[in-house]
């Protein structure tokens, strides 16, 4: 193996990607760029929920429910309704995401000890918000129950839930999503270098020049997946570095288990890229496959939504996705704390994917010509 | 008279050439079909947020009759798997290791406490990560420990634990099942990215190769050539939407409230908006690779993030809300989520597509403009 060699045509590959200006503002700009936008947007916690409330109920009772309500900075009291037709046109043009309605002899029943209800209407258009905005209703309303119970004196059965959020303990979702932000940036940049790479210069042809030059496949396999490791391990360090500093993301783990992912995670997405690209007859070919790679990706590796709730069929799936290894680790070491122990069943399957895709693109570069 | 059918000539010359070349070269029918039917599939089945059989640890300190109703009532419920440990040090690890996703913890004066009348506190430790995740799973136990708790009271003749109880009523969706808004949101999404990526890499191939140059030196009009190229890509992306339309129903059981022909009207607005889109990319890019991953960067990530399919706009920061219109997938994903499941909501719809038109014709002379400088 001749290292000169290696590096000559590593440096043939930075400066074919930095020297257009266009590709060098593609590859540094979006990714921050993107990193703050969404990371700021990406959030399941919901504030300000616009509510209308159709109380009917004189007593004092049911406001000291609302002001609760009010109190609250999940909700926001947008309208005070007076009829019940005024319902459905709220909920129907998303004015409101509920509306609470209570009885006329709400206070009343309460009074007399009998058991009543807080009527909730919620658009179900986006059953995720839903439920989330009735979880928060259920807490006020557990609250007030039991403030009522304990003015009465009834002291009934006293037992408490007592719940303790372990790694989140305010259950931020930025805490979960940003680091999954991270896990996706790193692919996509890894991806768009290289999955072109060979495309590139089978479609200009000189990719048959590079193959009758004294150089070995393997070594141009190397000097081809230099750069796709070297942009994104400098592209993920500056990404880290403004995870901890400005969303203030603890890193309660090792970071040295951190970048052995990292490193494991970029071998094996500029593996699968250099494998899309060697396949490929043309760059649009390339592109193509690059998407339909990094889409289902992005989709089964449990950033968005947890693997566990997939059908058992599309689960053994993800098992191909490197991405879905790659977030385990920067959410283990950011949140759970993890070391090099608890992440091994998570290494290794990325080594395999790696060690997979590069070997299969060096068999590719001499066995796929026109 | 005659120049009219000098131009209507001209138009349909671009319209037939840029249809030989769809169908000659496969790519771009793959991208319309292929791809749709492919990420649909794989994502309506892969995007769920319904939780089930989550992996809970039961730690029981000392066993009786109450703990073991107690620990019944979660064995009972379908959202739970329950795993029995002896001491909260060994459920603990299983959490750390994610073998269990929550621990209940009753003490061994759990019972003896709450026959007595005395505190008993029921310890849950939920792991946090997915905080989404650790919302639902909060809810689902309370759900479970109310029911247990109802039915105790009313055994032991106490007062009821909650005077006021919470009466849901779900509209549009009322099983709460995620897969009813995730489907029409991820039709969105696919058509966003093959609306743009199908003019983008095709014409910004053409730039590469110079032959757009070379039909700009032939009679044909700046507004000929793109609505010749427009037409033939919107068939193609137009015949791609409805079988996403038709897997969504068929497939996916997501029920069409609304109006078809509605739902066809938004959606060749849109795919209007994502072409235009994909024609700006491969003249600003002028070669493939910078439009590959301009088309990447603007298309795909916005159209998951900013469209309010997964994330709701209304608590992002406010900065994040204006940015986000001029995402065109969240009109679209708003008008699809209101037309599948609430039905013809006009107020809705129609400030929707209001906002998509504006966009038309935003993009149209800015796609104009630019493939007009582009030739000084």
């Amino acid at each position: 193996m001749k290292f000169e060699l290696i590096m000559a045509l590593a440096i043939k590959e930075f400066l074919a990607l930095l020297r257009d200006k266009r590709s060098r503002i593609v590859i540094i700009i979006p990714p921050i760029v993107q990193l703050l936008m969404f990371s700021f947007a990406a959030t399941y916690d919901l504030n300000n929920i616009p509510v209308a409330v159709y109380n009917r109920d004189a007593g004092s009772l049911s406001h000291e429910l609302i002001s609760r309500l009010e109190g609250s900075p999940n909700f926001h009291i947008i309208k005070r309704i007076h009829h019940e037709a005024e319902i459905a046109p709220l909920i129907d043009n998303r004015a409101v995401l509920l509306v609470v309605n209570i009885d006329s002899h709400f206070s009343a029943d309460m009074r007399r000890g009998q058991s009543t209800s807080m009527q909730v209407i919620l658009d179900g258009r986006n059953s995720n918000t839903a439920m989330t905005a009735m979880n928060y209703l259920r807490t006020i309303l557990l609250d007030f129950n039991r403030n009522w119970l304990e003015k009465q004196g009834q002291a009934g059965v006293k037992t408490v839930l007592d719940v303790r959020n372990w790694y989140n303990e305010n259950l931020q979702s930025r805490w979960f999503i940003v680091p999954g932000i991270v896990c996706l940036l790193t692919l996509v940049v890894s991806l768009l270098v290289t999955s072109l790479s060979v495309a590139r210069e089978r479609e200009a042809g000189t990719f048959d020049q590079l193959l009758v030059t004294p150089i070995r496949p393997v070594e141009i396999l190397i000097g081809k997946a230099i750069p796709g490791i070297v942009i994104g391990l400098l592209e993920s360090t500056v990404i880290i570095i403004i995870m901890i500093m400005l969303f203030k993301i603890p890193l309660r783990g090792d970071i040295g288990a951190l970048y052995l992912g990292i490193v494991l995670f970029l071998l094996s997405s500029t593996g699968v890229g250099l494998m899309i690209s060697s396949i490929a007859v043309t760059q649009q070919q390339a592109i193509l496959g690059a998407f339909l790679f990094m889409v289902p990706a992005v989709i089964l590796s449990g950033f968005s939504t947890p693997i566990a709730n997939m059908p058992e069929v599309v689960q053994w799936l993800t098992y191909l996705d490197p991405l879905r290894y790659f977030l385990i680790i920067v959410r283990g070491v950011f949140l759970e704390g993890d070391s090099y122990g608890l992440l091994f069943n998570q290494y290794w399957p990325m080594l395999l994917i790696s060690i997979v895709s590069l070997a299969f693109s060096g068999w590719l570069f001499r066995h796929r010509m026109y | 008279m005659k120049a009219q059918h000098a131009a209507r000539m001209r138009l349909l010359g671009v319209i037939r050439k840029e249809s030989w070349q769809i169908l000659r070269d496969p790519s771009s029918i793959s991208i319309a079909f292929v791809m749709p039917v492919l990420l649909l599939f794989l994502f309506g089945y892969g995007v769920s947020l319904d939780a089930s059989d989550i992996p809970l640890g039961i730690v029981i300190e000392q066993p009786d009759t109450l703990s073991h109703s107690l620990a019944g009532s979660f064995e009972r419920s379908e959202f739970f798997k329950p795993y029995y440990f002896n001491a909260i040090q060994e459920a603990q690890q299983a959490l750390d290791e994610r073998k269990i996703d929550a621990v209940i913890w009753l003490r061994n004066n759990f019972s003896s406490s709450l026959l007595a009348g005395q505190e008993a506190p029921i310890g849950v430790i939920i792991n946090g990560v997915d905080s989404n995740q650790a919302n639902i799973t909060q809810g689902y136990i309370q759900g479970v420990w109310l029911a247990w708790l109802t039915h105790f009271a009313e055994v032991q003749g106490q007062a009821l634990p909650m005077p006021v109880a919470l009466d849901q009523r779900v509209w549009f969706n009322a099983a709460l099942s995620s897969r009813m808004f995730l489907v029409p949101g991820l039709v969105a999404i696919i058509m966003t990215l093959i609306g743009s990526l199908l003019t983008a890499l095709v014409v910004a191939r053409e730039w590469e190769r110079g032959t757009m140059e070379a039909l700009m030196v032939t009679p044909l009009r700046i507004s000929e050539m793109l609505v010749g190229k427009l037409i033939p890509y919107f068939i193609l992306g137009m015949g791609g939407m409805l079988f996403s339309v038709a897997l969504a129903i068929w497939q996916f059981d997501v029920p069409l409230r609304g109006s078809f022909w509605l739902l066809i009207l938004a959606s060749a607005l849109f795919m209007l908006v994502a072409l235009l889109i994909g024609l700006l990319i491969s003249i600003i890019a002028k070669n493939q690779f910078v439009a590959g991953q301009i088309a990447i960067i603007v298309t795909f990530l916005p159209a998951f993030i900013l469209s309010g399919f997964l994330f709701d706009i209304n608590s992002m920061p406010m900065i994040i809300q204006v940015i986000t219109h001029i995402v065109p997938a969240r009109y679209f994903v708003a008008i699809l989520q209101t037309l599948f499941l609430a039905g013809d909501v006009w107020p809705v719809v129609l400030a929707n597509m209001g906002a998509l038109f504006l966009m038309l014709i935003f993009f149209f002379t800015l796609v104009w403009k630019k493939s007009r400088k582009r030739l000084e």
